[in-house]
């Protein structure tokens, strides 16, 4: 295990380096300078001068790079050049709010697509399953920022029975925090219910097929007794892989949501820093995705071990 | 259902999971009757507003920060000056109780109100206005500041008197002193203005919520009548379609400069909002480069100015929400002229006239900055300009870092359309031949300056003469004025909804019993 731990360390410091190192020379190549961003079209070619020299973009790109990275290995993001506002708490706090937004739709997709995605296998043979299927198959199609605005238009426009957006952190009322959070968690949770279900079905049906189950079955256990025993683990590695791949994707994905609902959350931030040429935190909040993506991997490496023993001796 | 499965099935069908199911839905239906509930009707009139609004201030100062955002929150809520601009565009008096001119025009005297107060308690007197005018010379990044060019010097006659010489005569300072370059700060200014706002006005800044919202508390020692909100929330959306969606959810009371034209004949039928196209000073304008070829040739120029149906343009790309205006002079300036006519719509002139000049079959590309506005204004332009032979390509261009750079800076571009928001910015536009458009007419600057010296009715023919001249000469095409569009709950009053200077007063607000 101390083993393990060590080579996705080492992996996390070389994907940070390469990271790091692409974000920051991509953005420098970006039209746009930051100075002019940040001063308007009416700032004079003094002041101008004067705020690159005050926040270094005029200083030789090896040494900004050293001085940024720097910053990352003790935690200290930097000022943001644009807002005057440290970047750490800011990041932190976007980090929070997509975190819960995400994790939340994730466990609605798992609620929802586990017990369709395997009644959909189970009965792949009749007319139930077909409709599970092909409505799965359309849900892939829609895309969320579409179910966002329809659960709008329905739920707070016309129903009234929840805002239309905004975000209420659960620190500041748990209450207020359920119904802002609901409407983008089930708009984003949707569309990955019917992406996973198609995974699951297609997991469950494999293993279906399988030797193991016909063994179980007899020697005397139920259908049922089989599956839930030792098919759904079976099916367990496949879905745990396609749910790490689509936590990732979602992280900056509900930045679309976000826009729809108003919420403040990290996609979002990465968005407007970039329009405003706010490198520092482009650059910034991308180092913070590698790690967390990175850090996601070795989450579901862990849970390959625990679903299966062969995994764990392997390794 | 397939006969080999029958256990399994059962199991999903079970009760218990029937269970499951109907507790997760009455959780969501008790979340949602709790905010029906919460939403607070009747007992006596509300003393809040939540306004709504796109495009978020990056930092509370904006003495070195460009941008209308922060001027439009701060100023006249937070924020004083000696004058102001009130809804028909004339200038008031707002910290000075009254001024008076000399023969000369050259000096004026304003008497300063008494008791006025900053909202870190220190007292509001003639030092603080020498101070922050002589600040905007000292202290300002920003080129706005050349408007104070003209100040000679400013001294302190008394507590409450101050009289400020200029160079020269100016018709444009005084109104001028009634937008963000006029705002009065404290002398001993310790406050850091980006995170922290000082002003006299009857709002202080209660909170910054980055991307979310700034919140303003009423302040009791407030020097003037005290408003009766007492606390506005501020929320800001990246998305003006969500911005329109809280209105109509009722999730914000105002949503200020809505920019959903599509959306507003929806908003106009539901009884329970008012919808109001207040003017503005922001003008969209179709901009010609006209130092590089091929509008560098009137004949080009004029052909564009008669290919282009801006009735046409405003329906369709804003759904008929704005005003033609034929210059770059909104009707509330008080030179004003209607120029609508000068280039009526006539493709078989502009064809001609590109005959004229050479101009058969040509190809232009057009920079189209990423904003809702402009895209929809390029797709119209386009098509007529295909009708008169002119061949435009569509460059979409990101804005603000990219077109800034490229078509602002580097007058890298041929044809572009974007927003001037600034109040009286005709000169700043076409006065100055460095500037992006590239117009250059020497004759111009000297009649705006002679203009500018002169008495007031000397002022007001010599700008119309300039707005004349730019029109005649058609530097660039100015479609339409942009409407400051406000959508708000019916029972809502006081609502400035003319937007002529950046400021966004919120001062006038109070919930009518209705």
């Amino acid at each position: 295990m101390a083993r393990h731990l060590a080579s996705h360390l080492a992996q996390l410091v070389a994907t940070l380096l390469v990271a790091t190192a692409a974000i920051f020379v991509l953005l420098r190549v970006l039209p746009g300078d930051p100075a002019i961003v940040a001063l308007g079209i009416e700032a004079s070619p003094e002041a101008l001068a004067a705020w690159r020299a005050e926040h270094g973009t005029d200083e030789p790109l090896f040494d900004q790079y050293l001085d940024w990275v720097g910053g990352l290995l003790t935690g200290d993001l930097g000022t943001s050049h644009v807002t005057a506002q440290e970047l750490t708490p800011l990041v932190a706090d976007r980090v929070q709010v997509t975190g819960i937004l995400v994790l939340l739709g994730m466990l609605i997709a798992l609620v929802v697509a586990i017990p369709v995605g395997t009644l959909a296998a189970v009965w792949h043979r009749n007319a139930g399953g077909v409709t599970l299927s092909a409505v799965s198959q359309v849900g892939v199609a829609v895309p969320n920022f579409l179910v966002g605005v329809l659960l709008v238009a329905l739920f707070a426009v016309r129903l009234g029975w929840l805002p239309s957006g905004g975000w209420t952190a659960p620190a500041d009322g748990l209450g207020e925090f359920w119904r802002h959070v609901l409407l983008p968690a089930v708009a984003l949770g949707s569309v990955q219910a019917a992406i996973i279900t198609r995974y699951v079905r297609s997991a469950v049906l494999e293993i279906m097929r399988e030797d193991f189950l016909r063994t179980a079955r007899a020697k005397g256990l139920t259908f049922t007794g089989a599956l839930v025993r030792h098919g759904l683990r079976n099916a367990g590695v496949p879905i745990v892989t396609v749910v790490g791949v689509q936590i990732a994707s979602m992280l900056i994905g509900a930045v679309v949501i976000e826009r729809v609902f108003a919420v403040p959350g990290l996609g979002s931030l990465l968005l407007d820093s970039v329009g405003n040429r706010d490198l520092l935190a482009v650059q910034s909040i991308v180092a913070v995705l590698v790690v967390l993506v990175v850090l996601l991997n070795f989450l579901v490496d862990l849970a390959y071990t625990l679903l299966d023993p062969r995994l764990r001796r392997a390794s | 259902m397939h006969p080999d499965y029958p256990g399994f099935v059962q199991i999903l069908t079970s009760r218990r999971a029937v269970g499951a199911a109907a507790v997760l839905t009455s959780v969501a239906l008790v979340a949602a009757c709790s905010a029906g509930s919460s939403s607070g009707e009747g007992e006596g009139a509300r003393t809040d507003v939540v306004v709504g609004l796109t495009g978020e201030p990056t930092n509370l100062d904006f003495t070195t920060t460009s941008g209308s955002a922060i001027p439009q929150l701060l100023m006249n809520n937070v924020y004083e000056g000696l004058v102001t601009i009130d809804q028909e565009g004339a200038v008031q008096p707002q910290l000075a109780e009254s001024w008076e001119v000399n023969g000369d025009r050259t000096v004026y005297t304003f008497r300063l109100h008494d008791g006025v107060t900053f909202s870190d308690g220190s007292p509001f007197t003639a030092d603080d206005v020498v101070a922050s005018i002589d600040r905007v010379q000292e202290d300002w990044t920003l080129s706005l500041k050349s408007k104070m060019d003209v100040v000679a010097k400013a001294e302190a006659k008394s507590d409450t008197e101050v009289a400020v010489t200029l160079k020269r005569p100016s018709n444009a300072w005084l109104f001028d002193m009634g937008t963000s370059v006029g705002a009065m700060f404290p002398d001993d200014l310790s406050a850091d203005l980006a995170t922290e706002a000082v002003g006299t006005g009857p709002y202080t800044v209660e909170e910054v919520a980055t991307g979310e919202h700034i919140t303003l508390a009423a302040r009791d020692d407030y020097w003037g009548e005290v408003p009766p909100i007492e606390d506005i929330t501020v929320r800001y959306f990246a998305d003006a379609n969500a911005q329109a969606n809280a209105v109509r959810a009722g999730d914000i009371d105002m949503a200020y400069n809505l920019q959903t034209p599509d959306l507003l004949a929806g908003l106009e039928q539901d009884e329970e909002l008012q919808v109001i196209d207040g003017t503005s000073t922001g003008e969209v304008l179709l901009a010609l480069n006209n130092d590089e070829p091929p509008f560098d040739d009137l004949k080009v120029r004029r052909a564009i100015m008669y290919a282009i149906d801006r009735q046409a343009v405003l329906d369709t790309a804003w759904a008929g929400h704005g005003q033609l205006i034929g210059s770059m002079v909104p009707p509330t300036d008080p030179y004003y002229q209607d120029l609508t006519g000068a280039y009526p719509h006539d493709p078989d002139q502009a064809r001609e006239l590109l005959e004229e000049a050479g101009a058969e079959d040509l190809s232009i590309t057009f920079d189209v900055p990423t904003r809702p506005y402009a895209e929809a204004v390029a797709q119209v332009v386009v098509s007529q300009l295909q009708d008169v032979g002119i061949d435009a390509t569509i460059v979409p261009t990101e804005f603000p870092a990219v077109w800034l750079d490229k078509v602002f800076t580097k007058h890298d571009y041929q044809m572009s359309v974007i927003l001037h928001t600034e109040a009286r910015d005709l000169l700043t536009i076409f006065g100055d031949p460095d500037y992006y458009i590239g117009y250059d007419n020497p004759r111009l600057t000297e009649i705006a300056q002679q203009a500018d010296r002169g008495s007031p009715d000397e002022y007001v023919a010599g700008m119309q003469q300039v707005a004349r001249m730019i029109v005649d000469d058609a530097a660039s095409n100015p479609l339409f004025l942009f409407p400051n569009t406000v959508v708000a709950d019916a029972r809502l009053t006081g609502i400035a909804a003319n937007a002529t200077t950046e400021s966004m007063d919120l001062t006038g607000l109070r919930w009518s019993d209705g």
